[in-house]
């Protein structure tokens, strides 16, 4: 589970978050929703001490991320944060690699190197291993920063805007592979998306953000209604249903 | 690779101390050349790791520690310390001490300053670049400004910081800059795992659990330390870093640090008893390599700005 | 206060002041009954504080042109590669042609000085449009370059000691009657690009709003071109280059005044010339009787103003979205 407990944050003097409490339940895809700027990002970044918490408290299965020694969080959790460049020219094979190294700290075994093989294999890396990463696409270079993330094994995997870059294919099976940790491996995910039927098909849980506030939370059906998303949104939003989850339909 | 270009450096090394001796003071002349093959030695060394490891805390690839002002910091240092000092102070201990001393004092202010620029210059990578390069120019300047006031006839302070030259080496010194580099470089070494996962960047690294701060200090040290060292015994060389580093890179075509640091200071050691010997005993002209390599960098440089590689 | 009045009475001040300060010790009242006080005011005051004032003035004109050719405020004479151009000029017709007249030899220095000014035009063109901060980036690094290839060739013929001369930071110390007069070439052409101040407003928009307006871009290009290389040339080759002014001046006078350089250009070169002469008298107090070169000073005030330029709004720190 990971507990937020009164978090407040501000960029550059501009208020991002207002005083946040909420939980992430463990053994569940989360999916954070919500409008342009309204801290979803934020919040997995904070979460993810990609940045300094200012106030507030975020635990992360019974790990406060302010004073747990870094190392031992990536044990914990995994984050991808959305795409930057990378200086160095490395293969994808070598990107992935770096999955393990809070495992090995630098001293690779033998499982580490099946484990590198099996996250390549997830995500159809396997014939561009030894492509160099600036060589590549975008959803290509998207898929293999995933694969990290999935290659560091943890029990959390934070994902910010995962489904960029990537095709149809590509995020439908991104997508049934986080399921797939979730229930086959007992695992716990979180991401950020945009496009909500993503969060509608596959997200357990589901907490809307607005404004830096959390507005709604819940199982998809509950949070996913028409009135809830036409204010979340501020605009005229239907929702119907297909194969027994919402869908959400903006042509309304 | 590695072995071919050590092989390669010792055989530069061969030619450099055995060409034409024979004769009466055979020990003479071999104790002046070895004094300058370990200097020339000692600076590629050092400027070759510095650049890898500024390179890397950077996140990126066309920068050195000196286009972003660190040897006009250390400069501008010594001349401070004698202002505030005076003679009879530090300017007064010897050699060795007071160049302790100094990269002591290097060390701190350098982490400090440019570990603020890095983690807070992050999301705008050119306008941390600019910052850097004028933070050196002011460095300069007020090195100069200083100069003057300390002694209004004396142009030598304002000369030597605005000319390199492989020539001039302060033998003094060499001992004790060779074990500093020895004892950065060995530091670097211990660290080159963990400089595998800084270069991925800032996020990536923290999510894989390096101490992403303390580990930029602790290598933004360590370059201050390196860059002190060559600026102590040859003067600014703000590009030669990065041909040396792009070298590096092309030759070893790998991002671990294990391979790219040893490649960096064996091809500034190829580069500079190479270059030095064609110079001096070929050419006559001992005094203009600092100059052509800085020509050739500089142009290396423009290059890779053109081909949008500043990121 | 408007800033032309008071710009205009601080330049007066500050001329007087300059007229009275030296290591001579003479007083200027006594000009008119002491002929030794008269020489060395007519012969060494006066055109140093003219030559202070007209350095300042026109280097600050030709900073607004050059930043209104290359559109980016973070450019200036001293780092387009000008000065290095005008020195690597003088260096050549001084090997090629050592007793050549002195007419000539500005006009090589200004003809290389455009030579490489519009090489640095022709680079920064390659550069991607939105990297705003590359171009000055690029511009360091191209005068480091040729920097390098004047310092070469002045080792290699002897010439060190000119070469120090025009490109280490400029002083106004070596200044007497007979010595400085090229200034006024300078002065004249900054005064020129007044007429054509419209243009350049203009041609700091854009080629497109430019074209749309019916400006002929390359003829507005090529008079700025030879103003800014005319009068970067002058000052190199009387008084060394002075770092900084052309580009932190325009900047600030933008600031108050914003970018109608019919309006503004006169107020830039008045605080052009403040800002010289108060550097060049403050080098003259310091450690009086010896003197700081202004340039050294001027390193210094510009870089900080540069860098104060540089972060005065924090970069708007984008919140990561979502």
């Amino acid at each position: 589970m990971i507990q937020i407990q009164g978090v407040s944050h501000a960029i550059g003097g501009t208020p991002i978050l207002h005083d946040i409490t909420t939980t992430l339940p463990k053994g569940r895809l989360t999916a954070l929703i919500g409008p342009n700027g309204a801290g979803k990002s934020t919040l997995l970044r904070l979460v993810g001490r990609l940045e300094p918490l200012q106030q507030g408290r975020i635990t992360v299965a019974g790990h406060d991320v302010a004073t747990t020694p870094t190392d031992r969080l990536a044990r914990v959790m995994a984050i991808l944060g959305q795409q930057t460049a990378i200086a160095s020219r490395l293969r994808l094979a070598e990107l992935v690699a770096f999955g393990r190294w809070p495992h090995h700290k630098g001293r690779p075994g033998p499982q580490d190197q099946a484990q590198v093989w099996l996250a390549l294999k997830a995500f159809a890396l396997t014939d561009l291993a030894d492509r160099f990463l600036d060589e590549v696409s975008g959803g290509q270079a998207q898929r293999a920063h995933i694969a990290m993330a999935w290659a560091q094994d943890t029990d959390w995997m934070l994902l910010d805007e995962p489904l960029n870059n990537l095709d149809m294919s590509h995020a439908r099976s991104l997508m049934a592979r986080l399921r797939g940790l979730v229930d086959q491996g007992g695992r716990s995910v979180a991401i950020v998306v945009h496009e909500i039927n993503y969060a509608a098909a596959w997200a357990d849980h589901v907490i809307a953000l607005k404004g830096g506030r959390v507005v709604a939370q819940g199982t998809a059906a509950e949070v996913l209604t028409e009135a809830r998303l036409s204010e979340l949104y501020e605009t005229p939003i239907r929702v119907g249903t297909h194969q027994g989850r919402p869908l959400v339909l903006h042509h309304a | 690779m590695l072995g071919a270009m050590a092989l390669l450096l010792a055989g530069l090394s061969a030619v450099w101390m055995l060409q034409g001796i024979g004769g009466g003071n055979r020990g003479f002349i071999l104790g002046l050349r070895g004094t300058k093959l370990a200097a020339l030695v000692t600076v590629a060394t050092a400027i070759g790791v510095a650049t890898i490891l500024f390179q890397t805390v950077a996140s990126n690839r066309v920068l050195t520690p000196s286009i972003m002002g660190f040897d006009a910091l250390y400069v501008l240092l010594q001349t401070g310390l004698v202002v505030v000092l005076g003679g009879a102070g530090l300017a007064g201990l010897p050699p060795g001490p007071k160049f302790l001393s100094e990269i002591a004092v290097m060390t701190v202010l350098a982490s400090l300053l440019f570990g603020t620029l890095l983690l807070r210059g992050a999301r705008d990578v050119p306008r941390m670049i600019l910052t850097g390069v004028i933070l050196g120019v002011l460095f300069r300047s007020l090195s100069g400004f200083l100069g003057r006031i300390l002694d209004p006839n004396e142009f030598a302070v304002v000369q030597s910081v605005s000319f390199a030259s492989f020539n001039r080496v302060d033998a003094t010194l060499l001992p004790w800059a060779a074990a500093i580099t020895a004892a950065a470089v060995l530091a670097a070494w211990r660290l080159s795992a963990r400089l595998d996962v800084l270069a991925l960047g800032r996020d990536p690294a923290v999510s894989l659990g390096l101490a992403h701060r303390g580990m930029v200090l602790g290598v933004l040290g360590l370059v201050a330390v390196l860059v002190s060292v060559s600026t102590a015994l040859v003067g600014p060389v703000p590009f030669f870093g990065l041909i040396v580093a792009g070298l590096a890179h092309g030759l070893m075509r790998s991002a671990r640090h294990a391979a790219l640091l040893p490649a960096a200071a064996l091809s500034a050691a190829i580069l500079l008893v190479g270059g030095q010997w064609l110079f001096e005993r070929q050419l006559g002209q001992a005094a203009t390599l600092s100059v052509v390599v800085e020509f050739a960098g500089g142009l290396f440089f423009l290059y890779l700005l053109l081909k949008g590689r500043i990121r | 206060m408007r800033p032309l009045p008071a710009l205009t009475s601080a330049l007066i001040a500050l001329m007087l002041a300059s007229l009275t300060v030296g290591a001579a010790d003479i007083r200027v009242t006594d000009a008119f009954r002491d002929p030794q006080a008269l020489l060395v005011l007519l012969e060494s005051r006066l055109p140093r504080t003219l030559s202070v004032v007209l350095t300042g003035a026109a280097l600050s004109v030709a900073g607004v042109l050059i930043q209104a050719l290359v559109r980016n405020r973070f450019v200036g004479p001293d780092t387009s590669g000008t000065a290095e151009g005008a020195a690597l000029g003088l260096l050549a017709i001084t090997i090629l042609w050592p007793a050549s007249p002195l007419w000539l030899r500005m006009i090589a220095a200004s003809l290389s000085a455009m030579v490489t000014t519009a090489l640095f035009l022709a680079v920064i063109r390659r550069l991607p449009v939105r990297e705003v901060m590359l171009v000055p980036i690029a511009g360091l690094v191209l005068s480091g370059v040729l920097g390098s290839v004047v310092t070469f060739v002045g080792w290699q013929t002897d010439l060190m000691q000119y070469v120090g001369t025009w490109l280490m930071s400029g002083e106004f110390s070596g200044v007497i009657s007979g010595r400085y007069e090229l200034l006024w070439i300078a002065g004249v052409a900054a005064g020129l690009a007044w007429f054509s101040a419209d243009r350049f407003a203009i041609l700091g928009l854009g080629d497109q709003v430019a074209t749309g307006l019916g400006l002929s871009t390359a003829a507005v290009m090529r008079l700025g071109l030879a103003v800014v290389s005319v009068v970067t040339a002058m000052v190199v080759t009387t008084v060394g280059m002075i770092p900084f002014v052309g580009l932190v001046v325009p900047n600030l006078v933008a600031r108050i005044m914003g970018d109608n350089l019919r309006a503004s250009l006169p107020v830039v070169a008045l605080a052009g010339a403040v800002l010289v002469l108060a550097c060049d008298l403050a080098g003259r107090l310091v450690i009086h009787p010896y003197e700081v070169p202004a340039g050294t000073i001027l390193g210094v005030l510009g870089a900080v103003l540069f860098l104060w330029l540089l972060h005065r709004r924090p970069p708007r720190s984008k919140p990561a979205h979502g």
